[in-house]
């Protein structure tokens, strides 16, 4: 019933091989999937909406011009990845984090890779989120980096690639986590028999997290969730994070600094904390030493992290990783931390700052995709295959002007995988987003968060420009 | 508990009560209506002003609209979003509030709140009233009892639930009040028809916007008069929406979040409640006549405001220094620091 119009064309496909075989890992649902009509699936898929609408599982789109609060579109059809593969995935992200957060140790203490030559000075201290004002700062198990959102596409080949890391403020888990509770919902038969590893222990794990990397390894640590309030697009996320791990959500007006310690106003008076989850960039955290107008943040923060009297995960400055291309330089980063080889590939990475690179850019401008070094959700961002004369040349001009903060990479042709298109499936192109939790050993969420591009043809899988997400299984087998 | 959740209970559950409350207020009036014979223009406004002055909006909606009538008026107390105690308004500043602080309250009682949202939302709400606007009312009503309810059965009964009582307790004791005072405005024909059956009628009406009309008779088997409605609903110690009752369990909460004894006072919200309380106790309906209902009133809803006030004061308001000195107080720590 179902796919017998489906074509793979010339994309890898999540589910199906080139002559149309089903995969292993899939075929147990594609079975499932037989006897289904397209009305059958159709209410499912409405009451799954309906459900996401009632319990307000929103985020908010700026620009929008009430502010309105959207559902994240849901794709019932899940991703699978067999065990092997997650496997290789799971050793190769462990090892990236832990150059990561070696990386910056270094680079906030002795700056040995700069040093001896590896990244060049002037990458690292003209980078947009370096922070000179954390240098030196100890930060208790050295760990810097506790939550990443490292996102991972497929080449036509099916090669995983590393296509960033999101070392600062990742979100995305708490859909992760209502995802699988609404297919739980939708489709309890398909659960029991499938073999799918739970994720619902992100929470514990996260709080555990959290915990171990208190001030002076105190126990029971007091551990607070920093937002920017009920108007920022991740605001559900932040509660449902909160609400989960047991743990007081606060905003900056809530806390106060006083003799190096970080306290918030409670009904019967301060009361210490020791540990914050924020989920507030550090441009805003702390408008003593960053941006004076903010008033998302805590004025002293940073005198009281310095101090050693708290701990914020993830740290400042950790902005410095994520920055596209400082990227570049990861299977360095693995080689001379840790003397091991990349486990993980990634994207062949042109800097807009070597004079050759600049120019192989500037003949190639619209064959390539250029990214902003420093922006997300997509925005800042240039497709040259499907962009305008226009745009282009825009492009053009924005790069000629600040070289070190573009970069390019040849347009992947990211994988695909089936997505309800109303009637039938059809190919969407999707990306990966795992979330990895550093704490006294490093845990990731069996799959992570699968987004999907929705709209047919379109490469942009971010929920603010039109994408969606799908529920992501790994299984315990390989099929 | 952090302040700012306190006063987003405090507050969630004030609004609630109060769009419960105009809601119930609507539905009677228009009922109302019903059976009167001839209705001009005049007549109408007689009927409607009393009810815009009970919420409080007598100056804002002349602002906005050139006649009382049924229509201006309903519109204005129940849709009109510039109206922040409409019905409307107060439902989505509950839900707005219950949103900032959704960790802390259950799935039951979020989903009861974001349902009347999308219902409020909705082109269904608009239409809902103009098929039969009682429908609509009693909508709103069910909401606030669903969401009383989710509270009772599924919010722990500590420190955030007392402030929810607070709110609620003093926002009904508020419009208590304030139905009661609608019969201070509302003109007879003429002086013979005191006694009479449009003032039955009338006083009926005022018992049944505190759905306390079958309570009333189950105590007093006689026909309605102003001295016993004015009993009822400001001294009678078991009807729930008695201004004595809500004085009580606003007190009660109150030492409960403080935990000083019954009796006595540890703060001024607890000194002004319990003069409250006290002075109901002590007081009968005769005390009440002898300076006049609407005085006496007007008096029990200024103090209303000051408990709101004291309540404030006393739990969310923290003094904060400027953020510009504050800024410049850590920046100064942060030189010594670094001298260290």
């Amino acid at each position: 019933m179902f796919f017998e119009k489906y074509k793979t064309e010339h994309f890898f496909d999540e589910m199906f091989e080139a002559d149309g075989t089903v995969r292993p890992h899939y075929q147990a649902i594609f079975e499932r999937l037989g006897p289904f009509t397209v009305d059958a699936f159709e209410q499912k898929r409405q009451a799954v909406d309906l459900s996401f609408l009632r319990q307000g599982i929103t985020f908010t789109v700026y620009g929008d011009e009430e502010g309105t609060e959207k559902i994240f579109p849901f794709d019932l059809m899940p991703r699978i990845i067999p065990k092997t593969e997650w496997e290789l995935l799971e050793r190769g992200l462990m090892q990236r984090m832990q150059a990561l957060n070696m990386f910056l140790k270094d680079v906030y203490s002795e700056q040995r890779i700069i040093k001896e030559g590896i990244i060049p000075a002037s990458y690292i201290l003209s980078g947009k989120h370096f922070r000179r004002e954390f240098m030196n700062v100890e930060v208790p198990r050295d760990i810097y980096i506790h939550i990443c959102g490292t996102d991972l596409i497929r080449d036509d080949k099916g090669n995983y690639l590393v296509l960033e890391d999101n070392a600062r403020s990742p979100s995305g888990v708490s859909y992760l986590l209502e995802n699988r509770q609404a297919m739980k919902r939708a489709f309890p038969n398909f659960f029991p028999k499938a073999g799918v590893r739970p994720v619902e222990n992100y929470s514990e794990q996260l709080l555990k997290t959290l915990q171990y990397v208190a001030p002076h390894g105190k126990e029971n640590p007091v551990c607070v969730l920093l937002t920017p309030g009920h108007f920022n697009s991740a605001y559900f996320e932040h509660c449902f994070l909160a609400r989960q791990m047991g743990i007081e959500i606060v905003q900056g007006s809530d806390l106060v600094v006083r003799d190096f310690k970080v306290y918030m106003r409670t009904t019967q008076g301060l009361q210490q904390i020791d540990v914050i989850y924020r989920r507030i960039d550090d441009d805003y955290i702390d408008p003593s030493v960053f941006r004076a107008d903010s008033t998302l943040g805590v004025p002293g923060l940073l005198n009281a992290l310095r101090a050693g009297n708290v701990n914020i995960a993830n740290a400042i400055g950790t902005g410095i990783a994520d920055d596209k291309l400082i990227y570049a330089y990861v299977p360095d980063m693995i080689r001379f931390y840790m003397s091991e080889e990349p486990i993980l590939g990634q994207v062949e990475t042109f800097f807009a700052s070597e004079d050759d690179h600049f120019k192989y850019i500037m003949e190639n401008l619209d064959q390539l995709v250029v990214k902003s070094a420093n922006e997300a959700g997509g925005y800042g961002m240039l497709i040259g295959p499907t962009a305008t004369k226009q745009e282009v040349e825009d492009f053009r001009a924005l790069i000629k002007a600040d070289p070190r903060n573009f970069i390019a990479q040849p347009p992947i042709k990211l994988s695909r995988h089936p997505t309800w298109c109303g009637g039938d499936f059809e190919g969407r192109h999707v990306d990966l987003r795992p979330y990895i939790l550093s704490g006294e050993k490093t845990s990731i969420v069996p799959g992570g968060l699968t987004r999907v591009a929705l709209k047919k043809g379109s490469l942009v899988v971010n929920s603010s420009q039109g994408g969606g997400s799908k529920d992501t299984w790994v299984l315990y087998s390989d099929g | 508990m952090l302040s700012r959740v306190a006063d987003s209970l405090y507050w969630m559950s004030r609004y609630i009560e109060r769009a419960e409350n105009v809601a119930r207020l609507l539905d009677v009036n228009l009922q109302l209506l019903l059976d009167f014979e001839a209705l001009d223009d005049d007549k109408l406004k007689e009927h409607w002003e009393p009810v815009i002055r009970a919420a409080g909006e007598e100056e804002h909606f002349y602002e906005l609209y050139d006649r009382a009538d049924s229509q201006s008026v309903t519109d204005f107390l129940t849709f009109n979003r510039k109206n922040a105690s409409s019905v409307i308004s107060c439902m989505l500043a509950a839900r707005e509030n219950a949103r900032m602080i959704r960790d802390q309250i259950s799935t039951e009682m979020w989903q009861s709140l974001n349902h009347a949202y999308l219902f409020l939302k909705s082109n269904n709400a608009k239409k809902v009233w103009d098929d039969g606007p009682y429908e609509f009312y009693k909508q709103i009503q069910d909401y606030s009892h669903l969401f009383q309810g989710m509270t009772e059965s599924t919010f722990p009964h500590n420190e955030g639930f007392y402030f929810m009582q607070v709110g609620k307790y003093l926002e009904r004791a508020d419009k208590t009040s304030r139905i009661l005072d609608i019969k201070y405005h509302m003109l007879l024909p003429s002086v013979d028809e005191v006694g009479g059956a449009i003032d039955a009628v009338q006083w009926g009406a005022i018992l049944k916007s505190c759905s306390g009309f079958e309570a009333y008779h189950s105590l007093y088997v006689s026909a309605v008069n102003p001295l016993k409605v004015s009993n009822f609903l400001i001294f009678n110690q078991d009807f729930p929406r008695s201004i004595l009752f809500c004085a009580r369990h606003l007190d009660t909460n109150l030492h409960k979040i403080s935990g000083c004894n019954a009796g006595f006072y540890s703060n001024d919200v607890e000194r002004a409640s319990g003069r409250l309380v006290s002075d109901l106790t002590y007081s009968n309906i005769d005390d009440v006549f002898k300076s006049g209902l609407h005085q006496y009133l007007t008096e029990l809803q200024e103090r209303f405001v000051g408990i709101g006030q004291s309540m404030f004061e006393n739990y969310m308001f923290h003094v904060r220094p400027e953020m510009e000195d504050e800024i410049a107080t850590q920046q100064q720590q942060q030189q010594q620091q670094q001298q260290q």
